[in-house]
């Protein structure tokens, strides 16, 4: 990584709203995200409050989704905490790729920045920064956009799914799983990969069938995470 | 441990899901500051992240119905060929519906 020009890591009012301006568009995208996820909630029985609380607070779809997944009358908390975890695992990485940068700022603001960080705004701010262009107003600003959009939509979702009465015949029990599909496909696909899924696509359904209830995804994650440790990709990190 | 879904339950989860998440979102950060996060690790964690993905999905397409898995194939078919993800998460309920209409 090239060493930060020093005045990178600037963060005025100014940064933050141009930045805010240019995750905008992107954010419309979130909305309807937000809406998926608002219904997917209602059907799985959160409350309205409940979900526009988790929309606000975590504030990352895909754990979200996953959460809804091991939803029931009783949750495995556990479960639901370590699936949380390794989906947002990787936010420490993006951390860490920030930290160049981030490390010029007080503490306070450091952290505080990197409460909204998520992919997209991070992937803007980082593209800034290989330009020699400031990128933590866009980090921040484009969080704020980002952020707000997933709580609106979410709130548009409880709205909308209230009034839906079969929301299976419509499709709309599978908004969960497509979402989390469309997140693994659009990921890195390379042979590796490839070979990391199967291996987590087949201890999770082995763990499905012969280990107790919800171990799966766990049990799923470790294997492919393990597999991706021991037989690392040869090359560049990036 | 498992929590009820009645009373306080889910107020509960939700804000231990958002620690857990806050702590992603620090952690990097923080280690950082101390020590850099070495190239095995950031290989765990960039496969760890696409594998608990891929074992949530996989039961719902072997236990679910065949709307479930013509919605999840039109998904993946969809993201492969236009690479947007709304486009192809409408593809696959809109699968689901139709073929639950039958």
């Amino acid at each position: 990584m090239n060493s930060p020009h020093a005045e990178l890591h600037q963060l005025s009012r100014q940064l933050i709203w141009t930045g805010f301006k240019q995750l905008v568009p992107i954010s419309l995208f979130v909305i309807a995200f937000g809406i998926a996820f608002g219904l997917a909630a209602i059907q799985t029985g959160l409350s309205e409050a409940e979900s526009v609380l988790m929309s606000t607070l975590v504030f990352a779809g895909a754990s979200q989704f996953a959460s809804l997944e091991l939803w029931g009358p009783q949750v495995p908390l556990f479960t639901v905490l370590l699936t949380v975890f390794a989906i947002n695992a990787r936010h420490l990485l993006m951390g860490a790729t920030l930290y160049p940068w981030l490390q010029h700022l007080p503490p306070g603001k450091r952290y505080g920045v990197m409460m909204v960080a998520s992919d997209a705004n991070w992937a803007m701010a980082m593209q800034a920064f290989t330009k020699e262009q400031p990128g933590l107003g866009l980090l921040f600003g484009g969080g704020l956009a980002l952020w707000s959009c997933w709580i609106l939509g979410t709130w548009l979702g409880i709205f909308f799914g209230s009034a839906i009465q079969e929301p299976q015949s419509l499709g709309l029990d599978m908004v969960m799983g497509c979402f989390l599909l469309a997140m693994v496909v659009g990921g890195d696909k390379n042979p590796r990969m490839l070979v990391i899924w199967s291996v987590a696509a087949s201890s999770s359904l082995l763990a499905y069938r012969y280990l107790p209830e919800n171990s799966h995804v766990i049990v799923g994650a470790l294997a492919g995470g393990l597999l991706g440790a021991f037989w690392m990709e040869s090359g560049d990190e990036h | 441990m498992s929590i009820e879904t009645a009373g306080m339950g889910p107020m509960v989860i939700i804000l231990a899901m958002a620690l857990v998440t806050l702590a992603t979102r620090w952690g990097g950060v923080y280690v950082m500051s101390f020590v850099p996060i070495s190239y095995r690790v950031k290989q765990f964690i960039n496969a760890m992240s696409g594998s608990v993905l891929v074992a949530l999905i996989t039961p719902m397409a072997v236990a679910g119905d065949n709307g479930a898995r013509l919605a999840l194939l039109a998904t993946a078919i969809m993201m492969l060929l236009t690479r947007k993800p709304l486009p192809a998460i409408a593809a696959g309920v809109l699968a689901a519906a139709l073929f639950r209409q039958l």
